[in-house]
């Protein structure tokens, strides 16, 4: 399989009150083509640094992270990231944040630019708030129209920031569904940052588990459960031994395994 | 609410007829300064006066504005611009625009220029900090999210930071409107021709309550009528805005 995103011996580090803090150290790690990674570990534990450099938002100081063999430098539209505040553009309604991207893009005409944002819009079941204001929509519905603003660029990748953090857990389970079944027809590459560790597990190919101060791989824990998923997966006993690996490599770290700093 | 607003007038000029009666030395109650409210109108002064001071706030505050919102972006987009420009606006915002007025007259002589320069300048400090902090305080998120969309730094600032910052620019055109407004008549008293306050100094000196009260409930009128005026834009424009 090829290596979609590569971090190799990446490391973030920025000056706070005089000292340096270092968000991210030396940490390496293969992303492959269409695989779904998720991201836990407590908080501080540099897991949204990762995704930022990934992104291209945040520069490391250390290493560097590819792309297809080429080194991040900026953010690009090959990249999308969903935001755990949502981001949308208040003053545009749905559909204008949706073809935001696409009018960026040369040789986009209009019609074409409607048509795609009206597919993406309806994907996520925006369909009767295509002309609503971000103001009057739920959490929920906030989140899928940042889903579709994303998918409208057609990235080849996902970079997704605790984008469910903020929903209810019923909601959540449902947008994890939406997105896998997104994922399945599309195929996407996703790093996907959460602190939930149901979540983590559900969703992964691979759960990579980091610990703070500095941040770093602790861990990385194959999820050996066949895509689709679904809640018989998710009601599993396999499901619940993955799950019980990773809440301990997530919980139970230790202090004796922090370096001195 | 209408109503109270309503029943607030009402008693107040009550107890304005009121104290005329009981005989305040020299207040003019509400009918005579209604009287000489319609002479001045009738006469055609009010009128002029009327246009010729709002003319003066308004290309005050037009040329402050139009000068603080390109000023307030440069200050909150690029840092050196901020460094450059800031200890000037922090310091002459310490100075009352009215502390400028003998300067100006010794510099532009008596005509219109010192007026309007003198609205203009205080119209322009209070709406360049405040472009310049809506600038500032545009989410950071709403800028990542344009930039990893393929947004550049142009089209970023032209597509987000301008329609995110609108709310703060617009608060400061009004606040700019009141200050240009409270200026006003100040710079009326620099030997004017013409003018609201200018026709209230006059009254002054010929010990004219009556005309004194007209003129201060035009310009009370007048400024209420252009605050709601702008109020009545911002709504439009920022409807989008989450209210609590």
């Amino acid at each position: 399989m090829n290596t979609k995103i590569s971090f190799q011996q990446t490391s973030c580090a920025f000056p706070v009150n005089g000292a340096t803090f270092v968000a991210v150290d030396r940490v390496s790690l293969d992303i492959a083509d269409r695989e779904v990674v998720t991201v836990v570990g407590p908080s501080g534990c540099g897991k949204s640094t990762l995704l930022n450099m990934a992104a291209g938002l945040v520069n490391p100081t250390g290493g560097d992270v590819y792309v297809d063999g080429t080194p991040v430098r900026e953010p690009g539209p090959e990249r999308g990231v969903i935001f755990q505040q949502y981001a949308l553009f208040p003053w545009l309604t749905v559909r204008a944040n949706v073809e935001f991207g696409l009018t960026l893009q040369r040789g986009v005409g209009r019609a074409e630019r409607r048509r795609r944002a009206q597919h993406f819009i309806d994907l996520v079941g925006l369909t009767d708030f295509a002309d609503a204001l971000p103001k009057t929509l739920s959490g929920g519905m906030r989140q899928r129209c940042a889903i579709a603003r994303a998918y409208a660029v057609n990235p080849s990748i996902l970079l997704m920031d605790e984008p469910f953090g903020a929903l209810d857990a019923l909601t959540r389970v449902q947008m994890q569904d939406q997105l896998l079944r997104a994922w399945s027809a599309e195929q996407r590459t996703i790093m996907f940052i959460t602190h939930d560790v149901d979540e983590a597990v559900y969703l992964a190919n691979r759960v990579v588990v980091m610990a703070a101060r500095p941040g770093r791989i602790k861990e990385i824990i194959p999820v050996e459960l066949p895509y689709p998923r679904s809640e018989a997966h998710r009601l599993s006993p396999e499901f619940a031994k993955i799950r019980n690996r990773v809440w301990h490599a997530v919980y139970h770290q230790t202090p004796e395994e922090e370096p001195a700093t | 609410m209408l109503a109270l607003n309503v029943v607030a007038v009402a008693v107040g000029l009550g107890v304005w007829a009121g104290l005329a009666r009981a005989g305040v030395e020299g207040l003019p109650g509400p009918v005579a300064v209604a009287r000489r409210g319609w002479e001045l109108i009738e006469s055609g002064t009010l009128l002029k006066d009327t246009a010729a001071s709002l003319r003066r706030v308004l290309i005050g505050f037009l040329l402050g504005s139009l000068l603080a919102i390109p000023v307030g972006f440069l200050m909150g987009w690029y840092v050196t611009a901020r460094g450059l420009i800031e200890p000037y606006v922090q310091f002459f915002r310490t100075i009352p625009p009215l502390a400028i007025i003998p300067l100006a007259i010794v510099l532009l002589g008596i005509g219109e220029t010192p007026k309007i320069f003198v609205i203009t300048l205080a119209a322009f400090l209070s709406s360049v900090i405040s472009t310049f902090q809506g600038v500032v305080s545009v989410d950071k998120t709403l800028i990542n999210a344009a930039r990893v969309l393929g947004a550049r730094d142009g089209v970023t600032f032209r597509r987000v930071v301008v329609p995110a910052s609108s709310p703060f620019i617009l608060v400061g055109m009004r606040i700019g409107l009141g200050s240009a407004w409270a200026t006003l008549v100040a710079a009326e008293l620099i030997a004017a021709q013409q003018g609201v306050g200018y026709r209230m100094q006059q009254a002054q000196l010929y010990y004219d309550l009556p005309t004194i009260f007209v003129g201060l409930i035009t310009i009370g009128v007048l400024g209420l009528i252009m605050d709601r005026i702008l109020l009545l834009i911002e709504r439009r424009l920022t409807r989008w805005q989450e209210r609590r």
